[in-house]
């Protein structure tokens, strides 16, 4: 199925963003022109729109199993929904003031949290272990009544490992604490059954499910206390102020509508398509290991590190075969240090520098794999001849000291 | 996506002298797998002439990393070991049309391996104090670890100072944020707290005293023979450690450099710059901002 979208190349970078379905491309686009009134507005033009963002409404709690359409609230991107949910937990709660979460979460989290430090926040970061798994009883030994939310994200965008949010988020009821998680990654891709959990607030991103970029969600549970991050106008029940991205909430709620279709598909499909090329290219590259939790994590992704090569270099010469993928190195970034959720589980700089991430959609073909599978191998092979840390069969003994820089 | 040269790209994809030469007579190590990139050069010198026979390199690291060593050994084949030191960074960037700013220190690094080569060629010891730290300033490429040592070495207490000194903040202002911290983080050092309202040094050193003493009644030639005056000051010392500044142009308040030998391409060659910059404003008794040369070619090119 899904076959015959040509893409000019081999797109396996779907947790960075994913292509907009051309079923919710043309669901879309009306609400640019002939139905492009204000949803607020008393007459005819607006009316239309209202009863559009109404069914998108119910498509997205379709999706993550929510009990009342009016726990969700639309944003413009993850980033806003997760800033808004842990930013609202203080400020309801100014008598608390900690938050935990962990060390690998997205930089919209992480940053945020790094900022509101400086504010006087205590922050805790949960800590992983060598395949990126959280510890539960540091976690529970956190739990008091100083702290004001929990945020962990429920999948993990580099190596797609699994927290047990679910769970932990019993935990934090039960200790009387809000709980939040980043689901950007997780959303459409496993199976969700918000109403019968104690997760109260969840951000996702539409981008990263085939709708377009700039649109978002905050689930809200009901009852649970808020404080809104942009307050103006009654839009969204008064909860985010701003008008409505009308074409972009009904292109959500399509993409909600469509993931929920293939929730099954992605979960064997798509999970096997991962793990042939996983195994295709562990099978015949030397000096390569899968990181996270192979046992425990989303159906699309794939995390390898290549030891003794860098990663961006592998990208680019991905990328002259059209082949598109990401990094944890840290050139890609422009920063000094590779990917903080590749060093936060221990993997050495020999391999972190070199770990890449190989994210599936349902678009993706057999044949695209055994393709990438048969590009990959001469790759690594190549960028190994020019390391001075790889000698003519494997890597040199000892490389550190038979590579014996003036500083380093 | 990095917006790599065409160039950049062209030596990344076939790289020129990949792998150690044989009979080699120098080897340069720089760099480490932490840093995320390492760079070994092997050079052939011929002990006659000192003209190096051949060159090869072996590097882990990103596209530019791969590139910059194989720009590199391009560069230097055929030269002898004295020309080959001067090849700055910047003629390494140049020779591949550019390199992104977060990408320049992959050009430092090939400098550096060619020093590290011809120390192990004399029998030197070479060492380098180069330390880096995250890029802040990306119009510039001024990293925080050259932003900290020039607030501690100045005694910088504002924006404006890091500005001035290191040219970082000078560009599109987004990184104001950053440098704002840095100094809040070297003023508690010495117990100090920022304050962003503080008056900057420039500011400060044009008070009237030193105005009256200085620059007043000075011709535009007077003024560009005292900041002469002051570079030849100087240039001793910087001959010292083989380098040598040169005056192109005096614009204004401003005066552009020419950094040549050791001095050009130096990672130190800010500090150099804003160590002259600040004896020509003591001199005068009025604020010169001091630029690269290359800043000019900029300017020229943008008018």
């Amino acid at each position: 199925m899904m076959k015959g979208i040509s893409l000019g190349g081999i797109y396996l970078d779907n947790n960075a963003t994913t292509m907009v379905d051309p079923a919710v491309v043309e669901c879309m686009l009306p609400y640019f022109t002939e139905q492009f009134g204000n949803p607020s507005s008393m007459h005819a033009f607006g009316n239309k729109v209202g009863h559009a963002i109404k069914q998108a409404r119910k498509q997205v709690q379709q999706l993550l199993g929510a009990e009342h359409d009016s726990e969700i609230i639309f944003t413009s991107c993850g980033t806003e929904s997760d800033s808004t949910a842990i930013i609202s937990a203080l400020k309801a709660q100014p008598e608390r003031n900690e938050i935990i979460t962990t060390v690998v979460e997205h930089p919209a989290v992480l940053s945020l949290c790094e900022n509101l430090e400086k504010d006087g926040y205590k922050v805790h970061y949960l800590k992983v272990d060598e395949k990126g798994r959280l510890d539960l009883d540091e976690y529970r030994k956190l739990l008091s009544d100083k702290v004001a939310v929990v945020s962990v994200m429920w999948a993990n965008n580099e190596s797609g490992t699994l927290f047990p949010v679910v769970e932990m988020a019993e935990l934090a009821n039960a200790a009387g604490i809000m709980f939040h998680t980043d689901a950007v990654q997780a959303v459409g891709k496993i199976p969700m059954d918000l109403k019968n959990t104690k997760i109260d607030m969840l951000s996702l991103s539409g981008h990263k499910l085939h709708a377009p970029k700039g649109i978002g969600v905050l689930y809200l549970r009901r009852g649970v206390r808020f404080r809104p991050l942009l307050r103006g106008g009654h839009q969204e029940r008064g909860r985010r102020a701003g008008t409505e991205n009308t074409a972009s909430i009904v292109a959500l709620g399509k993409a909600a509508e469509m993931a929920q279709e293939h929730l099954a598909y992605e979960n064997t499909q798509v999970a096997a398509l991962r793990d042939r090329l996983e195994q295709g290219i562990m099978n015949v590259v030397p000096h390569a290991f899968v990181t996270g939790d192979p046992s425990n994590r989303l159906p699309n992704t794939c995390n390898i590190a290549f030891e003794f090569v860098e990663g961006e270099a592998i990208l680019m010469l991905l990328n002259k075969q059209g082949i598109a993928a990401s990094s944890g190195s840290a050139c890609t970034s422009g920063s000094l240090e590779p990917s903080h959720v590749m060093r936060a589980m221990g993997i050495p700089y020999t391999a972190a520098h070199g770990s890449i991430r190989l994210s599936l959609s349902r678009y993706n073909t057999l044949e695209e794999v055994e393709n990438v599978i048969a590009a990959v191998p001469p790759i690594i092979a190549q960028l190994r001849k020019l390391s001075p840390y790889w000698g003519e069969n494997g890597p040199v003994t000892e490389p550190e000291k038979m590579f014996a820089p003036a500083y380093a | 996506m990095w917006d790599y040269s065409e160039t950049v790209k062209e030596h990344f994809y076939n790289p020129r002298n990949a792998g150690a030469v044989e009979n080699a007579n120098a080897t340069g190590d720089v760099g480490s797998l932490s840093c995320g990139d390492a760079l070994r050069l092997t050079l052939k010198v011929n002990p006659e002439t000192e003209v190096i026979e051949d060159a090869g390199f072996q590097t882990f690291g990103c596209g530019s990393a791969i590139a910059s060593s194989s720009a590199l050994t391009e560069i230097i084949k055929g030269m002898t070991l004295e020309e080959a030191l001067k090849v700055s960074n910047q003629d390494i960037a140049d020779y591949l049309e550019g390199l992104p700013p977060e990408k320049m220190h992959c050009s430092v690094m090939g400098r550096e391996a060619l020093q590290a080569a011809v120390a192990n060629y004399r029998g030197e010891e070479w060492c380098d104090d180069h330390e880096e730290g995250a890029l802040v300033c990306k119009c510039f490429a001024v990293d925080a670890v050259l932003i900290e040592e020039t607030i501690r070495a100045n005694q910088l207490k504002t924006v404006e100072d890091v500005a001035n000194y290191t040219k970082a903040g000078g560009g599109c202002a987004s990184c104001h944020e950053g440098i704002e911290e840095i100094l809040a983080k070297v003023l508690a050092e010495s117990g100090e707290t920022f304050d962003p309202h503080a008056v900057p040094l420039a500011a400060m050193d044009t008070t009237p005293q030193t105005l009256v003493a200085g620059t007043k009644g000075l011709t535009n030639l007077q003024r560009i023979k005292r900041i002469e005056r002051v570079i030849d000051s100087i240039r001793p010392q910087l001959q010292m450690d083989r380098g040598d500044a040169e005056l192109v142009d005096v614009i204004g308040d401003t005066v552009y450099l020419k950094m040549t030998g050791a001095c050009s391409g130096c990672q130190m060659a800010a500090m150099t710059l804003s160590g002259i910059q600040q004896r020509i404003t003591e001199d005068l008794g009025q604020f010169i901002r001091v630029l690269p040369e290359t800043e000019l070619k900029k300017l020229q090119a943008g008018g």
